[in-house]
């Protein structure tokens, strides 16, 4: 009986926490692969750790701690290369070994047995709690207003600022708000996928997507959709076979990317055989 | 002929570094200007104050309230702004030329897509309206940001170097839609390639620190000087003292 019930809230959560994954990497990461802001993306992840590390030395939420590091250094990178004191990537490179430093050392510091600490790493449904879920479904919920709202807004800030900027004096405004929930979006992933993985969620659906359409509201749609798949599939996966649930879930992604990609390029090759034999006939 | 924007002793500068000093420059209704000057002159920063994007450090800029509210301003800029990979549709790029009179929270009307449907065909881009950037020409490309710039049917144009599209099979097919465009709206253009400009335009703004108005389609290499505007006219030249109609 009690099993029965421990597996049932297990598959509501997992099959939530998939939802809200989906939506919300969709959502980011179409926006991230569009604007060629993957690097900056994997330094906020990485960054993040140093909140985590503190999180866990101040004896507080380390989710807590990472979001304020995300947050922070997404926003600093911004502000840098607005300013242009320094070249992007480099600060980027930086704050992204910076954090992982500062986590590395104050996890150390930490006395006793630091909990969880591989499931911030990798990724882990059974260590995802309640409250994670319900942060998940919030932030997809802003998200979808956020976006929804300011479609063309974001849109077109993102797809020239310079042309932006001259009909526009939010645009810097925008830009950070944007960035800022990014980076809340990746931290808040970073329980089902961690650390090491979590970029690979948001940057794998758009690109599955890609090979459909190149129109953006249906691209953060298509990620949405194999982003659900990818973590669904990935998830009953991980738990059938006991293997970590955030490398499943990304190994199953790149498969299905490889495979529609495979059979796309197939029926490319069908179609062009089948027109050069038509043409033979033709001319025969 | 009524005024559009007029700028007094006006000075722009970044930081320390003054581009601009003492402009007096009007600009007209039907007025075709060709900025000309050499690179780092300024005749981009000249742009970006009329556009507000650089606020003058000293003078003024007023614009003619009843014309130009400070909005109706048409803007292509290099072609190097817009990333030509992102999913962006053509019809969505010319749409964007109508936020300027749409708050952040916006939709496109129908009327709204109907224009950007009208200047689509009007700039022959027909059946690429559900195109991205990455699948058109470079002459294209100029006509998506060129829709983009005349959908909101601005009273100044502004173009900044529309030359350096490669695509010389589109150039003349360019300068005749920007000589119909003439016809209802002023335009400023941007260039270094004052041959070729010269037999489009109507009037040249020579822009090298300070900005010399010339009220002819025809420039010399002496008015150049006297202007303190030193350019290459030379490379397209005959023998100095060349009149530039002579050659196109």
């Amino acid at each position: 009986m009690e099993t029965s019930i421990f597996q049932y809230s297990f598959i509501i959560k997992g099959l939530l926490g998939a939802i809200f994954a989906s939506i919300t990497a969709g959502l980011a990461g179409t926006y991230v692969v569009s604007k060629r802001m993957v690097f900056l993306s994997g330094g906020i992840t990485h960054a993040s750790f140093g909140g985590i590390g503190i999180g866990y030395f101040l004896g507080i939420n380390p989710v807590f701690g990472a979001a304020v590091f995300g947050i922070l250094s997404a926003l600093g990178v911004e502000y840098l290369s607005v300013k242009q004191k320094i070249r992007e990537d480099s600060a980027i490179g930086i704050l992204w070994a910076f954090g992982m430093a500062i986590g590395i050392i104050f996890i150390y510091l930490t006395p006793g047995y630091t909990p969880n600490l591989m499931s911030y790493l990798f990724g882990s449904i059974l260590t995802v709690s309640n409250a994670d879920i319900i942060a998940l479904g919030t932030m997809s919920v802003i998200l979808i207003l956020y976006f929804g709202i300011f479609y063309r807004t974001i849109l077109y800030i993102s797809f020239d600022e310079v042309f932006a900027r001259t009909y526009s004096s939010y645009v810097d405004i925008f830009k950070y708000i944007t960035t800022s929930l990014i980076a809340l979006t990746i931290v808040l992933n970073i329980r089902m996928a961690g650390v090491v993985l979590v970029i690979s969620l948001l940057t794998i659906p758009p690109n599955i997507a890609m090979l459909f359409t190149r129109v953006y509201f249906k691209i953060v749609v298509w990620s949405i959709l194999s982003g659900f798949i990818g973590t669904a599939t990935g998830y009953v996966i991980s738990y059938y076979a006991g293997i970590p649930v955030g490398a499943t879930i990304i190994f199953t992604l790149v498969i299905i990317w490889v495979a529609v990609k495979g059979t796309i390029q197939l029926i490319g090759v069908i179609s062009k055989m089948n027109n050069s034999s038509h043409f033979r006939h033709s001319k025969l | 002929m009524a005024y559009l924007f007029e700028m007094k002793s006006l000075s722009a500068s970044y930081g320390e570094n003054i581009v601009l000093h003492d402009v007096n420059f009007t600009v007209n209704e039907n007025d075709f200007i060709g900025v000309i000057g050499p690179n780092g002159g300024g005749k981009t920063t000249l742009l970006r104050v009329i556009l507000g994007l650089l606020k003058p450090a000293k003078g003024n800029l007023v614009f003619n309230s009843e014309l130009l509210d400070g909005n109706r301003i048409g803007y292509l800029p290099q072609i190097s702004t817009g990333d030509i990979n992102y999913p962006v549709t053509v019809r969505d790029i010319i749409l964007s030329g109508l936020m300027i009179r749409k708050g952040v929270i916006s939709r496109m009307s129908v009327i709204d897509k109907t224009k950007a449907d009208n200047v689509i065909e009007e700039l022959g881009l027909w059946g690429m309206s559900k195109s991205t950037l990455n699948e058109l020409s470079g002459g294209q490309m100029q006509r998506v940001f060129l829709g983009r710039a005349i959908i909101g049917n601005p009273k100044l144009l502004l173009l900044d170097e529309p030359g350096n599209f490669v695509d010389t099979t589109f150039e003349n097919d360019f300068y005749e839609k920007l000589k119909d465009l003439n016809s209802r709206m002023a335009i400023l253009m941007v260039s270094h390639d004052v041959g070729t400009i010269s037999s489009h335009i109507k009037s040249f703004a020579c822009v090298n620190r300070s900005l010399h108005y010339h009220p002819s389609h025809e420039i010399t290499n002496e008015d150049l000087q006297a202007y303190g505007c030193p350019i290459q006219v030379i490379a397209h030249g005959v023998i100095p003292h060349t009149v530039l109609k002579i050659h196109r």
